[in-house]
C-alpha cells in the first residue's frame, strides 16, 4: 500500500468550485468545493440529508447546479445529462441500482452501448450477441470481477451480484472516473468486500473512485481521503491515516470534536 | 485467502438447472395440448385432423397480429385497449377508400368495379396506414403528456371506434368490390395434400405469420428489442444508460398500432367487408393471448413465441367447443379459467426461479 494519499498529486481529473444547488427552499448545496485526482479513492461521507447525493447528481449530470463550475480535465464543462458526463468517461454506480433485472449481466453492460453485426444486419439493429460477451468476459477479467453466469436474467441473481454486475458496468466503462453512490449498502459482509477490493482495483490502474458510504470501518478501508458533508457544505477533510472514526462522526454530526480535527487536517 | 473464499461463493447459484425453467416455460404449450387432447378424445377425427387446424389457424391470423402488437406494449410495461377500434377503424377507412376509387357511385351500387385494380390496393394500404397513425396518436399521447397507457388508450378505444361508427353511420361499409375477398382474401397461395386432406395457405394466414416471425427476430436479436425489454424491466435505468425512452416507446405504439391496422385489412380479405358491429373484445382477447402466452403485465418479460401459443388457445377452444355443440357462451367461461390459470402457474415458475 505505498499508493496512499500520496499518489494524489499532479492536476485534479476533476474540480467543482462553488457549487450551490436548492430544491425550492431547502439548500441542498452551499458553496460546494471538491477536487479528484487521478489514482485516488475520495469518501464523501454525512449524515442523511446533508448533500451527498445532490452532490453526486451534479457532478455526475443527473442534476444541473444553480451556480458553480466545473473543470474537467481543466477545461470548463458542463454536464447537462448522464449522457454528457458518460462521453467524457465519467461513471456512475447509483444507490437505486440502475440495472434492468430482467436481463443478463451481458445486456445490462452494454445497455445502450450495444455492439451491432457488421454490414447490413447490422444497419437493421441486429446485435452482436458474441462480440459484446467477449468483451464482457475480457474486462471483467482484467478487472478480476466474477459473474457466476453472464447469460442470466439478473433476477436470478442474488442481490450482491446484480451491484456486483452495477459495479462492473461502471468500471468498464470509466475511462476517466468512477462516482459510487452506497456501493456496498445491501450487501453481506463477503460481497462488500469483494466491491472494495475492485475500487482499490480500479484506483490502481490511475482511475479515481468517489464513494458515498455510511459505513466508517469500509471508507476507512479504501479512502485515500475523506470529505465530509453537512448541511449542504463541506464539514472537513480528513486523512483516513490519521483522523479515527469518532472524528468522522463528530464532523458528520458538527460536534467540536470534529471540528478541531478537520481545522488540523487542513492546517497540516 | 478469505477473498478467494468470497469469490467462489457466487458459484452456488447456478443450483436451478436450465432445462427446469425450459420445462416450466411451455406451461402454456403443455395447456393448449391438453386442451387438443381433451377435444381429440371427444370428437375424434371431427376435431383432430388438419383441415380444421388449418380452419384454426385462418381464424386466428387477426388475433395474432393484435396479440403480437400488444406483447410489445406489454412488454415495456404499457398497455393498449384501443387495437380493437384501430382494427375497426383501418377496416372502414380502407373499405371506403375502396369503394369510391373503385367506380363511380351508379357503377358501384350496380356491382361494377371498373378500377377495382387501383382500388383495392390503395384500399388496403389506407387501412395499414389509418393503424399506424392510431398507433402514432397512442405513443405520442402516453409519452408526450406523459400520461397512464392505460387511460390513454381507454380514451382512444372510445374514439377511433367512434370515428368509424361517424363514418359508415353504425352500418357495415356496402359495395366492397368482392374481389377483394374471392381473389385475393381467399386464394391458396401454396395448397398442398397431406394424406388426402387439402391444406390451404392464404394470404392472411401467411401475412401473420410472416409478421409474427419478423417480430419475433427483431424482439430477440435487435437493439429494438432490447430496449423494449430494457424499457420495461426498469424505465430510470434505461434512460439512465442514454436511451431515449420516449422515442422507443413511440415506436412500440406505432408498431402496435400498424399490425392492428394490417388485421383492419384482413377483415376486407377474409370477409369481403368492414363491420363495426364486431371486434369489439379483440382488445381483451389480444391482451389475455400475450398474458396467457407468459407476457408480464409488469413488463420485462414476454415472448413471441408463447404469445403464438397463448393466441391459439382460445381459437382452438372455439373451434372444439362448436364442433362439441356446446353453447358458444361457454368459450367466455372457459377462455376465462385458462387466463388465470396460466397466469398462476406462470406465478409460481417465477417465484421458484427468482431469488427475490
Amino acid at each position: 500500500m505505498t499508493d496512499g494519499a500520496g499518489g494524489a498529486r499532479g492536476e485534479p481529473i476533476l474540480r467543482a468550485t462553488h457549487i450551490n444547488k436548492h430544491f425550492g427552499p431547502v439548500r441542498a448545496l452551499h458553496d460546494v468545493a471538491i477536487e479528484v485526482f487521478p489514482g485516488e479513492v475520495v469518501a464523501l461521507i454525512g449524515d442523511n440529508g446533508a448533500g451527498k447525493s445532490t452532490l453526486v447528481n451534479v457532478l455526475t449530470g443527473v442534476l444541473q447546479p444553480d451556480a458553480g463550475e466545473i473543470e474537467f480535465d481543466g477545461r470548463r464543462v458542463s454536464l447537462s445529462s448522464p449522457s454528457a458526463a458518460r462521453a467524457l468517461g465519467i461513471e456512475t454506480v447509483y444507490q437505486d441500482l440502475a440495472i434492468a433485472p430482467h436481463l443478463d449481466a451481458v445486456a445490462n453492460i452494454f445497455l445502450g452501448r450495444e455492439r451491432l453485426k457488421s454490414g447490413v444486419a447490422g444497419g437493421l439493429g441486429f446485435l452482436d450477441n458474441g462480440k459484446m460477451r467477449e468483451e464482457t468476459e475480457q474486462q471483467l477479467g482484467r478487472l478480476r470481477v466474477r459473474i457466476p453466469n453472464l447469460t442470466r436474467r439478473l433476477v436470478t441473481l442474488s442481490g450482491g451480484q446484480r451491484q456486483g454486475v452495477a459495479v462492473a458496468r461502471a468500471v468498464m466503462w470509466a475511462s476517466k472516473i468512477v462516482f459510487m453512490d452506497e456501493p456496498t449498502a445491501a450487501l453481506g459482509v463477503a460481497q462488500t468486500e469483494q466491491v472494495l477490493d475492485l475500487i482499490k482495483r480500479v484506483r490502481d490502474t490511475g482511475i479515481p473512485v468517489v464513494f458515498i458510504s455510511h459505513n466508517m470501518p469500509n471508507v476507512f478501508e479504501v479512502a485515500d481521503r475523506i470529505v465530509v458533508l453537512r448541511l449542504g457544505e463541506v464539514a472537513a477533510h480528513l486523512d483516513p491515516k490519521t483522523a479515527t472514526i469518532d472524528d468522522a462522526v463528530s464532523a458528520m454530526t458538527g460536534s467540536l470534536r470534529g471540528m478541531a480535527a478537520a481545522r488540523s487536517e487542513q492546517g497540516g | 485467502m478469505a477473498k478467494e473464499q468470497a469469490a467462489a461463493i457466487p458459484a452456488q447459484t447456478e443450483a436451478i438447472p436450465v432445462w427446469r425453467t425450459r420445462l416450466a416455460g411451455s406451461f402454456t404449450l403443455l395447456i393448449l395440448i391438453v386442451i387438443m387432447a381433451i377435444f381429440t378424445i371427444w370428437e375424434g377425427t371431427k376435431f383432430f385432423n388438419l383441415v380444421n387446424f388449418n380452419t384454426i389457424a385462418i381464424d386466428s391470423s387477426q388475433l395474432l397480429l393484435l396479440a403480437v402488437g400488444s406483447t410489445f406494449v406489454i412488454i415495456t410495461a404499457g398497455i393498449d385497449l384501443s387495437v380493437s377500434s384501430t382494427l375497426v377503424l383501418s377496416a372502414v377507412i380502407a373499405a371506403q377508400l375502396m369503394v369510391q376509387l373503385s367506380g363511380t357511385p351508379a357503377q358501384v351500387a350496380a356491382y361494377e368495379f371498373p378500377n377495382q385494380n387501383v382500388a383495392i390496393p390503395i384500399g388496403l394500404a389506407a387501412g395499414v396506414l389509418t393503424g399506424l397513425v392510431c398507433g402514432l396518436i397512442n405513443g405520442l399521447l402516453v409519452t408526450r403528456l406523459k400520461m397512464p397507457p392505460f387511460i390513454v388508450t381507454l380514451g382512444t378505444l372510445g374514439v377511433f371506434l367512434g370515428i368509424a361508427q361517424l363514418l359508415t353511420g353504425g352500418t357495415t361499409v356496402p359495395n366492397v368490390p368482392p374481389a377483394v375477398q374471392t381473389d385475393i382474401g381467399l386464394r391458396t397461395v401454396i395448397g398442398f395434400t397431406i394424406a388426402g386432406q387439402q391444406i390451404r395457405l392464404t394470404p392472411p394466414l401467411l401475412i401473420a405469420l410472416g409478421i409474427a416471425f419478423v417480430c419475433a427476430i427483431a424482439l430477440n436479436r435487435t437493439r429494438f428489442g432490447r430496449y423494449t425489454y430494457a424499457i420495461g424491466s426498469n424505465v430510470a435505468a434505461a434512460r439512465r444508460v442514454g436511451i431515449d425512452v420516449e422515442r422507443h416507446l413511440i415506436k412500440v405504439y406505432a408498431l402496435c398500432g400498424l399490425l392492428a391496422g394490417v388485421a383492419g385489412s384482413f377483415d376486407l380479405l377474409r370477409f369481403g367487408t368492414a363491420s363495426v358491429g364486431s371486434h369489439t373484445d379483440d382488445n381483451l382477447a389480444a391482451i389475455s393471448a400475450a398474458v396467457i402466452g407468459g407476457t408480464s403485465l409488469f413488463g420485462g418479460i414476454g415472448t413471441i413465441g408463447g404469445t403464438v401459443v397463448g393466441a391459439l388457445i382460445p381459437a382452438v377452444l372455439r373451434n372444439g367447443l362448436v364442433i362439441g355443440r356446446v353453447p358458444s357462451f361457454w368459450q367466455n367461461v372457459a377462455i376465462g379459467m385458462v387466463l388465470i390459470l396460466a397466469v398462476y402457474l406462470d406465478q409460481r415458475r417465477r417465484a421458484t426461479e427468482e431469488r427475490m
